[in-house]
């Protein structure tokens, strides 16, 4: 069973690095503005002139 | 030339405003003004016109296009509007008010495209603002604006730099505390199950190193995430008020102090896991708490309308000044659409002020030479030259934020049935407590030292804490809906405790912008053109409503055009002397006394009639006037008594309408309504009921755009919702019961806990499972509630 002292310590670990991400995200303003980006997806790259309507 | 071609209607390209000439085209589409079509040919020659693409008419309109920024070019005022600059770059962040399709965002980001040397910009559309960062030695800071104007986003350069404030404001850590107690909380959870699913003696060797690995996660939890508790506790204390944050301190510090205790002295499990949940789903109500409009500002106040600078003339060149170095004895320009920043004398050219952000009046003012203008007019037509007469801070409408209403703190207006409970409730659980303890000393002292710190972590308010935040946030969602926006969640409490309400006049119950104009005149066809030609040329706002009002007539050439500001216009079309303008300016005299704006016309000497310009009451506003059953209703207003006949019906008594009210009056007026114990919602709209608006137990801006500007205040209300207010009275209302009712449910939680732990016999399962429970019940329940009872007022 002493396994379990390995696990856990193990499980810790990955929740630890996963918060250490979460705090990143955070830090570098991925979170500051979760509007803008869900429509800045739906326009185009810049392309050579469209035809115009 | 003659007949009646009606033209078809074309709307702008740009804008999709109607076009009323058709002169304004090019590459085949049509503009309803120069402005709007310099914003496409600026575009097309950058290759950007997949702007048109993504929407159509994706612009805003461009008639006014005589801007100035000359006043970019002092370093005092760059300093002031910059986020960040060295050698090479300078980063800046605007708010551009206009932003509000895909189209603004995509053309904003290609910034680059038409200047290189703007090396990035950004969009964040929620806050309307733009991030740029450009290379500042080879495109200025006023060119980079000028850039920006020329294609149609000027952004909003105030006093009152309202992007810092927001972003300032934003900074606090409530997300990072989330997640460290959500973090803590699982693994908490997951070595707590062990213990309560009962262990084999083989693995009871694990319990203690699990009881450690617990004490390791609840540290975080107490020093980091609780901390704002603990804080709020002591601060509170200390100014001896017993809020709801006391006994939630307590009930945390207990609970970390025993479970220490317990787990090194292998004494029991503690209560690690009720300790990370309790945290985590507190702070998880602070969070719904803290809705937040990005778009609106509800602290604005004159600075934030009034420009930067204004030019002043000084040995006869002109300069920009920031305002705050404006003095008495200056002699400032201001041209058509800048804002008259301070009170001043009139020098020269023709004055005609618009006061519609002070009054919510929109038909301009015309002032003679010599007379004094006070501050906040926005001109219209030619540039005019003023002499200050009083510094910005000392004129007429600003004095008023020298008054105390504007320095008082603003949380505490009324207190809020959270905090009247929880004095009570700490009262009543610290006397349980040490009753318990009492109790069980002289048999046991470790029993009743166990039943006191049971009692404290039994009884801890989380249920109650959490109650107020879901119920109003909730509330706030359905207001949100319907297009009342409030500060904050405690204003919907404000709401429910209102007996009195004052309502302002001009631009509150009348509609500001949109009179509607009569005709009250029989016009041929061909006159109908010569009257549409004649307004055609006058930038007068009357002139202008009238041109809309005609439609697309044919445009004829006009001679000997003569505008009058303040009284009229002649002018000779069509061999016909065409005259429009006041009754005075037309026949002399004023023989009718109408209550309302009249332009009246004359052709070839000939009296034909009059357009009256009649401001309609807004939809709704004999319902709002049937409140006057529950509640005192006052009308407070700036202007003459004329409407006084029309408006009685509404108001019932004289006694209750006020007239020639000055913006201190109707600050006085509140405040004496205050000293009669009533709980006053005044309604106002322009900066004259700023005060009013302030001092008011629950200020209520009415906008018809909540993105304009409107004044300080609780809360704005779009116009369109404005016959909603009843309801949204009756339904804050309902959300009051609905929390005073979730205290009840979470009282009997508490009871049932106590009835445990006043024996000393809490077990940490019992409290593991009690605390979520409740806290389910409590959320669930509140969330149904609130949503039924806008379901039955017809909100959602």
């Amino acid at each position: 069973m002493s396994i379990l002292y390995f696990l856990i310590g193990c499980s810790v670990l990955l929740a630890l690095i996963f918060l250490g991400a979460f705090f990143w995200a955070q830090r570098s303003g991925q979170n500051d503005d979760l509007y803008t980006p869900s429509m800045r997806m739906l326009l185009d790259e810049a392309e050579e002139t469209p035809p115009e309507k | 030339m003659a007949g009646s071609t009606i033209l078809e209607k074309t709307t702008c390209y740009h804008c999709g405003d109607d076009c009323n000439t058709v002169s304004i085209s090019i590459d085949e589409k049509s503009f309803c003004c120069n402005g709007c079509k310099g914003v496409y040919q600026v575009l097309s020659e950058n290759k950007l016109c997949s702007y048109y693409t993504y929407n159509d008419h994706p612009g805003a309109s461009r008639e006014r296009i005589d801007k100035r920024f000359d006043y970019l070019n002092e370093p005092t005022i760059i300093s002031e509007l910059i986020d960040y600059t060295d050698q090479e770059k300078t980063i800046i962040t605007f708010y551009i008010p206009q932003i509000h399709c895909s189209s603004c965002l995509w053309l904003l980001e290609q910034l680059n495209k038409i200047n290189p040397a703007i090396h990035y910009s950004r969009v964040d559309f929620l806050k309307k603002q733009l991030n740029i960062r450009f290379d500042h030695r080879q495109i200025s800071l006023q060119q980079v604006v000028e850039l920006l104007d020329e294609i149609g986003y000027e952004p909003l350069i105030s006093l009152q730099d309202i992007i810092k404030e927001q972003n300032a404001a934003t900074k606090d850590n409530l997300v990072s505390k989330i997640a460290v107690a959500g973090f803590c909380f699982g693994n908490v959870m997951l070595l707590s199950f062990p213990e309560y699913f009962g262990m084999s003696v083989a693995e009871r060797s694990f319990k203690y190193f699990f009881g450690l690995l617990n004490i390791l996660f609840i540290l975080p939890v107490v020093c980091y995430s609780a901390s704002g508790y603990f804080i709020s506790a002591w601060q509170n204390l200390r100014n001896k008020v017993l809020n709801i944050d006391f006994p939630l301190a307590l009930g945390i510090g207990v609970l970390f102090i025993r479970s220490v205790v317990e787990i090194v002295t292998r004494s029991g499990a503690g209560f690690a896991d009720t300790l990370c949940g309790l945290v985590f789903f507190l702070l998880v109500g602070k969070f719904v708490q803290k809705k937040t409009y990005h778009h609106i500002s509800f602290e604005r106040d004159y600075r934030s309308f009034f420009p930067v600078a204004v030019q002043i003339i000084e040995n006869s060149s002109e300069r920009p000044v920031p305002l705050s170095q404006l003095h008495t004895g200056h002699r400032m320009v201001i041209r058509h659409n800048e804002i008259i920043p301070a009170d001043a004398i009139l020098l020269k050219g023709e004055a005609l002020v618009d006061f519609s952000f002070v009054t919510g009046e929109a038909i301009p003012v015309g002032k003679t030479l010599g007379e004094i203008i006070y501050a906040g007019g926005r001109q219209t037509g030619e540039a005019i030259e003023l002499e200050v007469i009083k510094p910005v801070s000392q004129s007429y409408l600003t004095q008023l934020w020298n008054n105390e209403a504007f320095t008082r703190k603003q949380d505490n207006r009324m207190q809020t049935f959270n905090d009247k409970v929880s004095k009570y409730f700490t009262i009543a659980l610290l006397t349980i407590a040490f009753a318990a303890f009492l109790f069980w000393l002289p048999t046991d002292f470790r029993r009743g030292l166990a039943a006191f710190t049971a009692v404290l972590i039994v009884a801890c308010p989380c249920a109650l804490a959490l109650s107020t935040p879901f119920t109003m946030s909730a509330a706030l969602g359905v207001f949100d809906r319907n297009r009342f926006y409030l500060k904050n969640t405690a204003v919907v409490e404000q709401l429910a405790a209102i007996d009195t309400i004052v309502l302002d006049k001009t631009g509150t119950i009348t509609n500001g912008s949109d009179s509607r104009i009569e005709l009250k005149a029989d016009l041929t066809i061909d006159q109908k053109q010569l009257i549409y030609s004649v307004c055609m040329n006058s930038a007068h706002p009357l002139s202008r409503m009238i041109c809309v009002f005609l439609g697309n007539e044919e445009r004829r050439d006009v001679y000997n055009y003569k505008e009058i500001t303040g009284k009229g216009i002649s002018a000779e079309v069509n061999f016909q002397k065409v005259r429009i303008g006041s009754e005075e300016f037309i026949r002399g005299v004023s023989i009718m006394l109408l209550p309302f704006t009249q332009v009246h016309i004359m052709i070839d000497g000939k009296y034909l009639g009059y357009f009256s310009f009649i401001q309609h009451y807004r939809k709704g506003l004999e319902k709002i006037t049937e409140l006057k059953r529950d509640y005192q209703l006052h009308l407070l207003s700036g202007d003459q008594d004329q409407e006084l006949p029309s408006l009685l019906p509404f108001f019932g008594f004289k006694a209750n309408m006020h007239f020639n009210q000055s913006p201190q009056q109707k600050l006085d007026f509140i405040q004496s309504l205050q000293a009669n114990r009533n709980k006053v919602m005044m309604i106002g709209d322009g900066l004259n009921d700023s005060g009013a608006l302030k001092q008011s137990d629950l200020g209520i801006a009415v906008t018809d755009n909540v993105n304009n500007f409107s004044p300080g205040s609780d809360a704005i209300l779009d116009g369109a919702s404005f016959h909603l207010l009843p309801v949204f009275l009756r339904f804050s209302r309902d959300t009051v019961n609905i929390i005073h009712f979730s205290f009840l449910i979470s009282l009997t939680y508490n009871l049932i806990g106590l009835s445990y732990a006043i024996t000393g016999k809490l077990s940490p399962l019992t409290a593991a499972i009690l605390m979520p429970v409740s806290t389910v019940t409590i959320i669930s329940f509140t969330s149904l509630a609130t949503h039924f009872a806008a379901k039955r007022r017809k909100l959602i």
